[in-house]
C-alpha cells in the first residue's frame, strides 16, 4: 500500500503532499524533511529504491522534480516507480508539455487526478486514457459554465475554446 | 453572411492573442532568448527564479516535441497561462502567492509570505459573508499554506461547509479541501458525514465521485456504518467510475475494520467479472486483502483468476491499458501476487497457474523497466507456490539476468529474487556468488542492505562466520539506529543459531555490544550470561573455566573503552562478580576496584550501579567464604555510602544487604552465596514446612490458625479488616474496581478449615503471634533472596532459568549428537575438507578437482552409509523430495538415536578415508587472496560445486528427480531408489551438510579438550 507521495524539488520544497495514512503535522514535516535529504543526494547510477523508517521509498527525478511514494517493503519495487512515470505521462498528457509552473499553479488539478489514479492507497485506474477522460468530463462542467455565464448561444466559441484551453 | 461574421470573430480573436504575445515580448525585450516553450513561460512570468523552470521531462522519453518556434502547442500553453489568471479558479493574488513562493530564497523567507498570508485569510475568512467564488481560492490558498506545513486550522470548516454547497465545482473543491486538510480522527469529520451521505445519494455521478474519494480518506471506523449500505447500493452503478470508487472505499473499509465488509465478499466476487476492466483491477485490491487474511476459503477463485491473468497477457484488454507495450502490467503484477497467495503451499492451485507463468515468461520482455516488474512478481510468486521444475527454471533464469543487468534497479530486483527462490532450492545461490559479493561491495546502501538480507537468509555454519564479520564490520559504519538495531539482531540471531565456538560467540557478542549496545534487545545481554554461566554442560568443567576466564579478561580489557553502552556494562558487571575471581588470576580487590570504577563512571545510570554493587557482593562474599581477606578499598566504601543513601530503593536494599553480609561468618556466607551457583535452581517450598514447628508452638500458647483467604472472604466480620496477615496474604492489595460483592449470597464456611501446618482450631482475636509467624516466614524468604541477587538475571527474568531447550541453541550441541558415533571417520572427513574452510577446499581442489570428484562422491556415499546405514540411507532417499538441504539435516537428526552399533561399524571402513589422507599437503597452503575469501561467503556452493556440478550422472539423475516430483506419484522414485544412481546422487547433494555437521563436531571438538580431529596419526591408532 502506499503511505504517502510527495513532489519535492530539488530544494526541498514541497510541490505536492499527499497523505494516505493519518499523520500528525509535526510527522509530515518531519517525513517531508528525511525523505528529501535522502533522495536528493543519491547517485543516478544507484538504486531507486530507499529504506525509509520500516518502508520503503520509491523515487523517480524528472528534471528538477523528485516524484517519491512511500510503499510497504513486500510491495513490487520496480511496479510503483513505473506506476510514477505513469502519473507523470498522465500529468504530462493533461497539462500537455508539463512543466514544474504547470503543477504549481493547478495543485488543486494535479491533487484531483491523484485521486483518480490512486485512492485509498492502492492504483485504483491505470489506463491512461479513463483519467484523461474524467478529468476531461469534470474540466468540461467548469468550461460549460463559463461559456453559459459569458456568450450565450455562440457556437464558434468551441473553436475559440481551441486557443484558449 | 452568418459565415463571414464567424470567421470575422476568429480573426479578431486571433489577432488579439497575436497581441498579446507581441506585447509581451516588447515587455521583455532584454531576455535574449526565445525559442523553446520553456521561454514562453519564462516571458509570461519573468520574474520566475530559475528553479521553477525546469520544464521538460527528460528521463522518459514522451511524446510530445518541443518545436523551436511557437507552435500550437506553446499558443495552448500562452493560452493556459491566460486562463490561469482569469478562470483556472485563481485570481492574481494567489498568482503571486506562488510566484513569491517560488522566488523566496530561504525557508524562513518562505515560512513568512505564508504567514502574512495565512493572517489575510483569517481576516478575510472572519468577513460573514464572501462570495462563494472568493471563497473557494481563499481555501485553495489555505490547502496550499497547509501544503507548505502550515497551520491553516481556522479555514477547515469552511472547508466543510463548502463541501455542502450544490454547485458541482465548489463541492468538489470542498471536497478536495476537506481531504487535504482533515485526518479520518478530526472532529469535524461528524459535520461532513451527513452531506456524505446526501452526496451518496445524488443524481450526478460527479458528486457521488466526489463524495466517495471523501468517503476513503476521511470515514473512520464509527462511521463506517452510517455510509456502508449506500456504497454497497453504488457497487451496482451504471458508470463505471463510481463502481470503481466503490469498490476502493470498500477496500479502505476492509483495512480499517475487516469484520466490517466480511459479509460483502461476493460482490467483490461479482464485480470481478465486471465489464470494465478498471473496476476489475480495483476489486483485486480488497480481494488481495482478503485472501492474506485466509487465502483457504477463496480457493475456488484460482481459476478465474488464472483465466483473467491469461486473458490479460494474450492482450485482450482495451489497448488503453497498455504501458510501455505490456498489456495491464499492474493489473497483471496484482493478479500475480494473488495467486502466489492463493498457490503457496498447495499443489491443486498451483497446478493451475503453470501454464499461464510460462506463458509470461516467455512474453515478457525483459528491456522495459515495467516488463521487469512482471517478471519479478512472476517469480515471487513461482517461489511461493508449490515448485515445479519448468517454472522454476524460467524464474532462475529470469533472476540471473536480473543479476547480470547493469542497472541498479535490477540488480537490488535480483537479489530480492534469488533471495526468495535459495528457499526452495538453495544451490541456485552458487553460479551468483561472484555478482551477489559485487552487490555487496557496491556504493549503493540500498543494494547492500538488500545483499545483506540474502546473506542472512543463506547463513550455514559453514559461513556463518564470514557473514557475522562482514555484518558487524557494516554496522560499526552506519548512522542510521533503526536499521543499526536490525543488523544487530540478525548478527545476534546467527550468532546464537550457528556459532561454531562459544569462544567466537563471546567475541562477537562483545563485539555487537560495543558498537550497538544500547540498541539491542536485554534478552540477548541474558543469553550471554547464561552462556558463560552454562558453558558447555556438565562434562567439560575445563573447558567451562578456560571461557570464563578468557572472557573475564576480555572484559576487564574492555572496560578500558572510554564509553560503553549500559546493557554491555551490566553483562560485564555480572561476568565479572561472578568469574572475576574464579580462577585465581586477578585478585579481589583488583576486580572490586573495577567495579567500583565502573559504578563510579555511571553513575547516573542505577542499573548499571545496582549490577555493580551485587558484583561486589558476590567477590566479597566467594573471597570471604573462601577464607580469603579482602580489604575495604576507601572508593568501595565510598560507593557503598553513597549507595546506602541512595533515593533508588532498590540500590539501597543492595548496600544493607551487602552490609549485612559482610557481618556474617564465612559459613553462612557460603550458605547464603555458593560461588558459581547462578545456574542452580532455587527451590522455594511454598507450603513452609520448615516453619511448622514454630506455628504449633504458637498456636498451643493461643495464636489464631491461619484462615486462607477464600475461607477469610466470608467470615470477614470476624477478622479486623485491618490484620496483618491479611494484608500480608493478599499479594495484589491494590485498588480494586470491581464492585464489592455483597456477602449474602457467599455461604459461611461450615467450619474453619486448618490450614496445612495448623491443626489446633482454637480461636482467639489475638493476632500478633500470626503476623510474628508471617514476619519469620518474610525474614526465611529473604534468605533466598539473597542468593537470588547473587544471579541478578534470574530475579530478574524469573526465579527459574530456563534450561531445556537451551542446548540446541549452540550450534555444536545439535550437531554434536549426530556425529558422535562417528567421532573416528569424521576425523578423516576433517582432514580432507571438514576443518579447511570452504576457500581453501576450492583452492586446492581447483586443480584436483576433476580426478577428485568420484573419490569424494564414493567416499560420502561409504560415510553415510557408515553414518547412517543401509536403512538411513534409503531413508535419506525417501525424503528427497524437495529440499534436499533441510531434508538432510533432518535425515541427520532422525538417525541420531540409534548409535552404539554404527560406531562399532564405523572403523570397519578405512580405505577412501586414507587415500584422503594425503590432502592436507595441499589445503595447508592456502595463499591469502581477498577475492577467494569473499567467495568464502558462499562458502557451501564451493563445496558442493565439487559434489554435483561436472559429474554427468547427478545432472543426468537429478533432472528426472526433479521432474518426478511434481508428478502425483513422487513415490515412484523411491521404488526405484535402489538404483546406485540416484542413490549416490542423493548423497552427493548432501554432501556439504554432512561435511557441516563434520565440522561443526570437530571446532566443538577442537574448543573442548576431546582428542585432536586433526592428527591423522590418532586415527591410524584407531584402526589399528
Amino acid at each position: 500500500m502506499i503511505r504517502f507521495i510527495l513532489l519535492q524539488n530539488r530544494q526541498g520544497k514541497t510541490r505536492l503532499a499527499k497523505y494516505y495514512v493519518p499523520l500528525e503535522d509535526s510527522e509530515k514535516h518531519k517525513v517531508e524533511y528525511e525523505v528529501h535529504r535522502l533522495v536528493v543526494n543519491r547517485d543516478p547510477k544507484f538504486t531507486n529504491f530507499v529504506e525509509f523508517r520500516t518502508h520503503k521509498v520509491i523515487y523517480r527525478r524528472y528534471a528538477g522534480l523528485f516524484f517519491s511514494m512511500c510503499v510497504d517493503i513486500t510491495d513490487n519495487e520496480l511496479a510503483y516507480l513505473e506506476c510514477i512515470h505513469l502519473f507523470v505521462e498522465i500529468l504530462d498528457h493533461f497539462f500537455s508539455n508539463v512543466c514544474e509552473l504547470d503543477l504549481v499553479f493547478n495543485f488543486h488539478k494535479v491533487y484531483l487526478i491523484l485521486d483518480e489514479f490512486i485512492l485509498a492507497g492502492e492504483l485504483q485506474e491505470t489506463s491512461k486514457r479513463a483519467i484523461i477522460e474524467r478529468m476531461g468530463e469534470l474540466e468540461n462542467i467548469y468550461f460549460r459554465a463559463m461559456r453559459f455565464a459569458i456568450v450565450i448561444f455562440t457556437p464558434w466559441l468551441k473553436d475559440l475554446a481551441f486557443f484558449s484551453w | 453572411m452568418k459565415n463571414f461574421l464567424l470567421w470575422c470573430c476568429k480573426l479578431a480573436m486571433s489577432l488579439c492573442l497575436m497581441f498579446t504575445v507581441y506585447l509581451n515580448l516588447l515587455l521583455t525585450q532584454t531576455t535574449p532568448i526565445r525559442t523553446s516553450p520553456v521561454c514562453f513561460l519564462f516571458l509570461y512570468s519573468t520574474s520566475t527564479p530559475p528553479d521553477l523552470i525546469q520544464i521538460s521531462l527528460k528521463p522518459p522519453p514522451l511524446p510530445f516535441s518541443s518545436l523551436p518556434f511557437p507552435s500550437m502547442e506553446q499558443l495552448k500553453s500562452l493560452g493556459r497561462e491566460l486562463a490561469m489568471g482569469s478562470q483556472g479558479g485563481s485570481s492574481k493574488e494567489f498568482l503571486d502567492l506562488v510566484k513569491s513562493i517560488g522566488e523566496a530564497r530561504s525557508k524562513s523567507e518562505e515560512d513568512r509570505i505564508i504567514l502574512r498570508e495565512l493572517e489575510t485569510l483569517r481576516r478575510r475568512l472572519s468577513d460573514p459573508d464572501i462570495p462563494r467564488r472568493k471563497m473557494k481560492e481563499y481555501l485553495l490558498r489555505l490547502a496550499y499554506a497547509e501544503m507548505l506545513g502550515h497551520d491553516a486550522s481556522f479555514g477547515y470548516i469552511h472547508a466543510v461547509k463548502m463541501a455542502h454547497d450544490d454547485n458541482i465545482m465548489l463541492k468538489r473543491t470542498g471536497y478536495l479541501t476537506v481531504a487535504l486538510f482533515l485526518d479520518d480522527g478530526h472532529d469535524l469529520i461528524i459535520l461532513i458525514v451527513n452531506t456524505i451521505q446526501k452526496d451518496l445519494r445524488s443524481d450526478n455521478y460527479l458528486v457521488v465521485c466526489a463524495a466517495l474519494v471523501a468517503v476513503c480518506k476521511l470515514i473512520n471506523e464509527e462511521t463506517i456504518p452510517a455510509v456502508l449500505p449506500q456504497v454497497v447500493e453504488l457497487l451496482n452503478h451504471p458508470k463505471e467510475a463510481v463502481r470503481k470508487k466503490a469498490v476502493m472505499a470498500l477496500h479502505r473499509f476492509h483495512q480499517k475494520s475487516p469484520s466490517s465488509v466480511s459479509h460483502l465478499v461476493s460482490n467483490f466476487r461479482k464485480r470481478l467479472c465486471d465489464n470494465d476492466p478498471g473496476v476489475m483491477g480495483a476489486t483485486l485490491c480488497p480481494l488481495f486483502d482478503l485472501i492474506s487474511d485466509d487465502a483457504s476459503s477463496y480457493k475456488d477463485l484460482v481459476v478465474s483468476l488464472v483465466s483473467i491473468l491469461k486473458q490479460v497477457a494474450e492482450k485482450r484488454l482495451p489497448t488503453t491499458y497498455d504501458y510501455h507495450h505490456m498489456p495491464a502490467p499492474f493489473i497483471q503484477i496484482k493478479l500475480l501476487k494473488i495467486l502466489a497467495l492463493l498457490g503457496s503451499g498447495d499443489k491443486q492451485a498451483s497446478n493451475h497457474m503453470y501454464a499461464v507463468l510460462t506463458e509470461i515468461f516467455r512474453k515478457c520482455e525483459s528491456s522495459s523497466n515495467i516488463g521487469n516488474a512482471i517478471l519479478y512478481e512472476c517469480v515471487c510468486c513461482v517461489s511461493s507456490i508449490y515448485p515445479n521444475p519448468k517454472v522454476l527454471d524460467a524464474a532462475i533464469e529470469a533472476t540471473s539476468k536480473f543479476l547480470k543487468s547493469e542497472s541498479h534497479n535490477l540488480k537490488y530486483m535480483g537479489i530480492d529474487a534469488l533471495g526468495r527462490l535459495i528457499r526452495i532450492n538453495p544451490d541456485i545461490a552458487e553460479e551468483h556468488q561472484l555478482a551477489v559479493i559485487d552487490c555487496l561491495e557496491d556504493p549503493d546502501d540500498t543494494l547492500k542492505r538488500k545483499t545483506f538480507e540474502l546473506l542472512y537468509k543463506m547463513t550455514k555454519s559453514t559461513n556463518v562466520e564470514v557473514i557475522v564479520d562482514r555484518m558487524i564490520d557494516y554496522m560499526i559504519n552506519i548512522t542510521d539506529n533503526h536499521y543499526k538495531t536490525e543488523i544487530a539482531s540478525r548478527c545476534v540471531e546467527l550468532a546464537e543459531q550457528f556459532a561454531p565456538s562459544n569462544q567466537w560467540f563471546i567475541q562477537i557478542m562483545n563485539k555487537v555490544f560495543e558498537h550497538a549496545g544500547d540498541l539491542v534487545n536485554p534478552r540477548v545481554a541474558h543469553n550471554l550470561m547464561r552462556l558463560i554461566a552454562e558453558g558447555f554442560g556438565e562434562d567439560d568443567e575445563g573447558a567451562d573455566t578456560q571461557l570464563r576466564s578468557s572472557a573475564v579478561a576480555s572484559y576487564l580489557r574492555i572496560l578500558g573503552e572510554p564509553k560503553l553502552p549500559s546493557l554491555f556494562l551490566q553483562v560485564i558487571c555480572w561476568v565479572l562478580g561472578e568469574y572475576g575471581t574464579a580462577d585465581g588470576r586477578h585478585s579481589g580487590s583488583y576486580i572490586v576496584g573495577k567495579l567500583c570504577d565502573v559504578a563510579e563512571a555511571h553513575s547516573s545510570d542505577d542499573t548499571v550501579k545496582a549490577y555493580a554493587v551485587s558484583a561486589i557482593m558476590k567477590i566479597f562474599a566467594f573471597e570471604l567464604a573462601a577464607g580469603r581477606k579482602v580489604e575495604m578499598l576507601p572508593e568501595c566504601q565510598t560507593l557503598i555510602d553513597e549507595v546506602l543513601a541512595s533515593h533508588s530503593t532498590d540500590l539501597q536494599q543492595r548496600a544493607y544487604e551487602f552490609q549485612a553480609l559482610l557481618a556474617l561468618s564465612p559459613q553462612a556466607i557460603e550458605n547464603v552465596m555458593p560461588p558459581d551457583a547462578s545456574c542452580e535452581d532455587i527451590e522455594i517450598e511454598t507450603s513452609l514446612p520448615f516453619l511448622s514447628n514454630y506455628i504449633n508452638q504458637a498456636i498451643e500458647n493461643g495464636a489464631r490458625p491461619y484462615i486462607s483467604e477464600s475461607e477469610r472472604l466470608g467470615t470477614v466480620n470476624t477478622i479486623t479488616p485491618a490484620s496483618a496477615s491479611h494484608y500480608q496474604q493478599d499479594p495484589a492489595h491494590s485498588l480494586r474496581f470491581e464492585a464489592y460483592e455483597l456477602p449474602k449470597p457467599r455461604a459461611p464456611p461450615p467450619s474453619i478449615q486448618p490450614s496445612s501446618r495448623s491443626s489446633l482450631p482454637t480461636i482467639s482475636s489475638d493476632l500478633v503471634p500470626v503476623s510474628e509467624a508471617t514476619y519469620t516466614t518474610r525474614e526465611e524468604q529473604h534468605n533466598p533472596k539473597v542468593q537470588t541477587l547473587a544471579d541478578q538475571i534470574s530475579a530478574e527474568i524469573g526465579v527459574r532459568l530456563k534450561l531445556e531447550g537451551v542446548q540446541k541453541k549452540w550450534g555444536q550441541q545439535t550437531y554434536s549428537s549426530p556425529s558422535a558415533p562417528s567421532t573416528s571417520s569424521s576425523s578423516t572427513q576433517k582432514a580432507t575438507n571438514g576443518m579447511v574452510t570452504s576457500d581453501t577446499i576450492r583452492q586446492s581442489s581447483l586443480d584436483s578437482r576433476k580426478q577428485q570428484i568420484p573419490e569424494v562422491s564414493a567416499e560420502k556415499q561409504r560415510l553415510a552409509a557408515s553414518l547412517f546405514g543401509k536403512k538411513a540411507a534409503e531413508r535419506k532417499t525417501q525424503g528427497s523430495t524437495r529440499r534436499p538441504a533441510k531434508e538432510s539435516q533432518h535425515a541427520v537428526a532422525t538417525s541420531a538415536p540409534e548409535p552404539p552399533e554404527e560406531k562399532v561399524v564405523v572403523p570397519a571402513v578405512p580405505p577412501p578415508d586414507l587415500l584422503d589422507l594425503n590432502e592436507p599437503s595441499e589445503t595447508a597452503t592456502p595463499t591469502i587472496d581477498p577475492f577467494k575469501q569473499l567467495e568464502g561467503l558462499l562458502g557451501p556452493a564451493a563445496g558442493s560445486d565439487v559434489a554435483s556440478a561436472p559429474s554427468p550422472s547427478v545432472g543426468a539423475v537429478k533432472t528426472p528427480d526433479l521432474m518426478s516430483m511434481f508428478t502425483d506419484t513422487p513415490s515412484i522414485v523411491d521404488s526405484k531408489s535402489s538404483d546406485k544412481g540416484v542413490v549416490s546422487s542423493t548423497i552427493a547433494k548432501k554432501g556439504p551438510n554432512v561435511k557441516e555437521a563434520l565440522q561443526k563436531d570437530a571446532t566443538a571438538r577442537q574448543v573442548g579438550v576431546t582428542p585432536s580431529g586433526n592428527n591423522p596419526n590418532l586415527f591410524k591408532d584407531l584402526l589399528g
